[in-house]
């Protein structure tokens, strides 16, 4: 072989090397389903708008009690947002939007969530939200904890639309191997220094399914709700008999649950019990499939109080009942009337646990309709109109939003799993330390938290930021500046990009003012660009609204 | 709230800052009171340095040296200034700045993860899923904030995969991380030139004034715009010259060693001398689970220079005094040297340095067995300890409670503070 060509061959070989890299990540990074655009098809049925409508009655009472006037109906445009943030995590594309526009026919709302449902990215963001609420954030110990398949596989199940009853049954008493049975991780987070903390399982299944903090039970009687130790010890008593081998998680039925007394030192021997309901418990099966039936029986109202609170949740960025995990018990139905939970978790439970249909219902309630906007601006009303739903809330995004979002706005094509390899490897390396900067909010990410410095900072001037913010020929900023549009034309189509709104008489005159004392074309990429950082910095596109 | 006059391209990003603050945070002082800074000795309101040594570094190859023995593993130990205390042979320099402070050689932990390890010795509480505990240097700036201060008050620099959070005293209280201390304050810096950012500023108040319609209200409660404007301050500050080590002579950059942790330790001296209160430099790969001797020496050669410089630096410009060192990782290394001549974690009976800011000096708490066949050491110290002593050392009650989201009090540390060390 002739020295020259070897040498280019091995010039050559980084190129070929960061191929692969890139070609495996967009490949890992890509969604194992091809997507097949299905026909938005209608959720048919008078139970739907039944339950829909019993929502609306339900918040048109409360409202004529409270005398609250519930805000105006919000623009088409901003529903359209608020259902890529919280299905997608991501602002609708430009792409999208005019999708949308060309629509025709009723029911656009509906059949637009549809679509979003059935898209993917549905199944990625929404399993990330729940595994975040079953398993964490921590990556934990590798060598026996694998987040990545856990997330996967839920995300399959939720592709799949699994019943959600069947999901979490899966979850608490599914055995075999955390890489071949992903679901097996719900029980191997909890391991720590090798041992397997079954309190830790105790208090992460009460809590994401039943919607109550157990935890502190574990050391003490609860100080004021009724949770006591020895609840505690009889639920964890129902994980006293899962072992975690080399084959992974099994069942050893010879293994007896024991406690130390905090007191006298001794070791006792407790026997699986449940605190309610206990007619709910079935005789056959494991003692964590016991338990398993027993936490989603039809009965045990707290499992659909608790599952629908968090798809409000995740809607609206806060639960219908704050925190998310911490409700109230359920009170008796022939006492009194039911609240906005019993209404949604009858429907959740009638219908198979049916997510995607829970979503559709929520959408379809008035809450989720209304403007946050308000004519009123004295704080008292405003916080009393927004706490009766009256008024949409203004939600601070939760890190994946803004990134997705930013990563969404620098390109008019929609990001997903159609989109090239070098757009997905993009916003798979970009959210990581994205998110990383931007502060991780971890497993209580419905709860309110304030914005940072350093945040503002890195959306300001981070990396990121100046990346999508400098106009190319490929991104959106740049292709915007040199489309051949009216200026007016070109101002609307960056508010829609980034804000999904089309820009007030204001901020136009604002804009055109810039453009047209513009003397070439260099000065208008640069007027697009600054146009375009005050959009990405603007209050209104890291909030919902 | 933001008022639009206020945006004039005939006054600089600076002024607009300056009205920015005045108008929206009455509450911040203007300007920066230089007398605090200036104070000197034991006046001064005191300071943390937290050097972490992520990975888990070994206390035979650091601190706690058992040359000679089965254990030992092939290096030596040298006498340092403190009588009766002898460290590894790879810290030479170290070995004559060490007076004042004092070694700990009985750290014990239950947490034998990385990222467990790290979040219970970095908040003094192991972690668990209802709570995330903030770390000590979260709890200084909440406790103890300085409202002379533009820019952070809560510092991490160096890569780390668990830099210092506020936990449940809020996001806002995050250290502020500078990945590449001494090159680049990263985000601080505007992207474009004063005429643009002016515009950029203006086109923001224009389109935030259009979302405000109708949520007056709601956009004030978000805080927004104030967040923006403290960030603008800090961009604009005199006091970010704390992070340009270029000010300092050459000779004196030299001996922090050219490393991204030694640059990290002279701006950490600097943002001292500033008023900052709570800092944490970054000092990570200590996880020699293979070729544990070499991995070691390569670290030493950025320690060793970095730390002894540090500890010089603040003691000539008056510093030590209010300003308390602590240098720890996560857990040790095991005494059994593993047949990849790596050491594994060991959780039980391993080292670090504590000192200054008033604390004890010339102190040496627990030993370690020679053998490595007792795994529990003498006077056993959990990180809760020394923080309850760090605490107070600060002035600060370590026993005070604060209620956690959950409704649960807790307080800022549950430990007892350390009497040989007070």
């Amino acid at each position: 072989m002739k020295p020259s060509s070897h040498n280019w061959k091995i010039a050559c070989l980084p190129f070929f090397v960061v191929g692969l890299v890139v070609s495996l990540v967009a490949w890992a990074s890509n969604s194992p389903i091809n997507s097949s655009p299905k026909s938005p098809a209608l959720t048919e049925g008078t139970s739907f708008t039944n339950t829909v409508s019993q929502v609306d009655q339900f918040f048109d009472k409360q409202w004529s009690e409270k005398e609250t006037a519930p805000s105006e109906i919000a623009d088409d445009l901003i529903l359209l947002r608020r259902l890529s943030l919280a299905l997608h995590g991501t602002i609708p594309s430009l792409e999208e939007i005019r999708e949308f526009e060309n629509m025709q026919g009723e029911n656009r709302i509906e059949r637009w969530t549809q679509k979003l449902l059935e898209d993917r990215r549905f199944a990625d963001y929404f399993s990330e939200r729940l595994t975040r609420a079953y398993v964490g954030v921590s990556q934990g110990q590798f060598v026996i904890f694998r987040r990545d398949r856990f997330k996967a596989w839920l995300s399959e199940q939720i592709q799949a639309n699994a019943p959600y009853d069947e999901l979490v049954r899966t979850l608490i008493s599914g055995e075999g191997l955390w890489t071949g049975d992903p679901e097996t991780n719900y029980i191997t987070q909890a391991v720590a220094d090798g041992n397997l903390d079954r309190n830790k399982l105790t208090g992460s299944t009460v809590r994401a399914f039943l919607g109550q903090r157990i935890d502190c039970a574990q050391c003490h009687d609860h100080p004021f709700d009724h949770w006591k130790q020895t609840d505690f010890e009889g639920l964890t008593a129902f994980y006293g008999q899962v072992e975690i081998q080399i084959l992974g998680v099994r069942q050893n039925k010879k293994l007896t649950y024991e406690v130390e007394d905090r007191e006298t030192l001794k070791k006792r021997t407790v026997s699986p019990q449940v605190p309610f309901l206990s007619e709910c418990l079935p005789q056959e099966g494991t003692l964590r499939e016991k338990l398993a039936a027993w936490v989603t029986h039809p009965q045990n109202r707290r499992f659909e109080r608790a599952s629908v609170n968090r798809i409000w949740g995740l809607l609206f960025g806060v639960p219908y009942i704050n925190p998310v995990d911490d409700l109230p018990a359920p009170t008796d139905l022939s006492q009194s009337p039911p609240d906005l939970l019993d209404i949604l978790g009858q429907d959740f439970r009638v219908n198979g646990y049916d997510i995607k249909r829970m979503i559709q219902i929520i959408v379809a309630s008035q809450p989720f309709h209304l403007s946050s906007t308000s004519a009123n601006d004295e704080p008292v009303p405003i916080e009393r109109a927004t706490g009766d739903w009256a008024l949409f809330p203004l939600v601070r995004l939760r890190p994946e939003q803004i990134i997705g979002s930013m990563l969404q706005a620098s390109s008019l094509k929609t990001i997903d799993q159609n989109s090239n390899i070098f757009m997905r490897g993009r916003r798979f390396f970009s959210e990581i330390d994205f998110v990383r900067e931007y502060g991780d909010l971890g497993s209580d990410e419905l709860n309110d938290f304030p914005g940072t410095i350093p945040q503002a900072l890195l959306r300001m001037n981070g990396e990121f930021a100046r990346d999508n913010g400098s106009a190319s020929l490929l991104n959106s900023v740049g292709r915007i500046a040199r489309f051949d549009i009216s200026d007016k034309k070109r101002i609307e189509t960056c508010f829609l990009v980034c804000l999904t709104r089309l820009p007030t008489a204001l901020e136009s005159e604002h804009f055109v003012k810039q453009y047209q004392a513009a003397s070439n074309q260099n000065q208008r990429i640069k007027i697009t660009e600054d146009l375009f950082w005050a959009l990405y910095n603007s209050p209104e596109f890291s909030w919902n609204h | 709230m933001f008022d639009s006059h206020f945006l004039s391209s005939k006054i600089n990003r600076r002024d607009l800052c300056k009205v920015a603050v005045g108008g929206t945070l009455s509450f911040m002082l203007p300007g920066f009171d230089l007398i605090a800074a200036q104070k000197r000795g034991a006046e001064r309101r005191k300071s943390v340095i937290i050097l972490w040594m992520g990975g888990g570094p070994s206390q035979l190859e650091t601190w706690d040296p058992h040359p000679g023995t089965a254990i030992g593993g092939p290096g030596n130990a040298i006498k340092t200034v403190v009588p009766g205390l002898q460290i590894s042979d790879m810290y030479p320099l170290l070995a004559e700045q060490l007076d004042t402070m004092s070694v700990i050689r009985s750290m014990v932990s239950k947490e034998g993860d990385h990222e467990r390890g790290t979040k219970y010795f970095k908040t003094g509480y192991r972690p668990e899923p209802t709570t995330v505990y903030p770390a000590l240097g979260a709890i200084i700036t909440h406790q103890a904030p300085a409202s002379d201060l533009e820019i952070p008050q809560h510092i991490s620099m160096g890569n780390t995969q668990f830099p210092a959070r506020g936990g449940y005293l809020g996001g806002h209280l995050d250290a502020f991380r500078v990945q590449d201390p001494g090159n680049n304050i990263g985000n601080m810096r505007a992207g474009v030139e004063s005429p643009r950012q002016n515009r950029r500023l203006d086109n923001l108040n224009v389109v935030s004034q259009a979302f405000q319609k109708g949520r007056v209200i709601q956009t004030k409660k978000t805080l927004h715009q104030s967040t923006i404007d403290r960030a603008l301050t800090m961009m604009s500050s005199e006091q970010l010259r704390a992070f340009e080590i270029e000010k300092e002579p050459e000779s004196v950059r030299k001996a922090y060693g050219d490393s991204s942790f030694g640059r990290g330790c002279l701006v950490a001296c600097r943002l001292v001398e500033q008023g900052v209160h709570s800092i944490e430099v970054n000092l990570s790969g200590w996880d020699s689970h293979a070729n544990n001797f070499t991995g070691h020496q390569t670290q030493a050669a950025m320690l060793d220079p970095a730390f002894s410089s540090l500890l010089k630096d603040l003691k000539a410009r008056d510093l030590l005094d209010s300003t308390i060192v602590l240098c720890i990782g996560e857990f040790g290394r095991t005494p059994k040297i593993n047949p990849l001549e790596g050491r594994d974690h060991w959780p039980t009976g391993f080292s670090c340095i504590v000192g200054g800011g008033g604390l004890k000096g010339n102190v040496i708490i627990g030993e370690t067995d020679p053998t490595g066949k007792e795994k529990k050491p003498t006077e056993p110290v959990q990180i809760q300890d020394l923080y309850a002593t760090i605490l107070q050392k600060l002035n600060i009650d370590y026993k005070k409670e604060l209620i956690s989201p959950i409704g649960r009090p807790l307080a800022l540390s549950d430990g007892t503070p350390i009497p040989k060390l007070i």
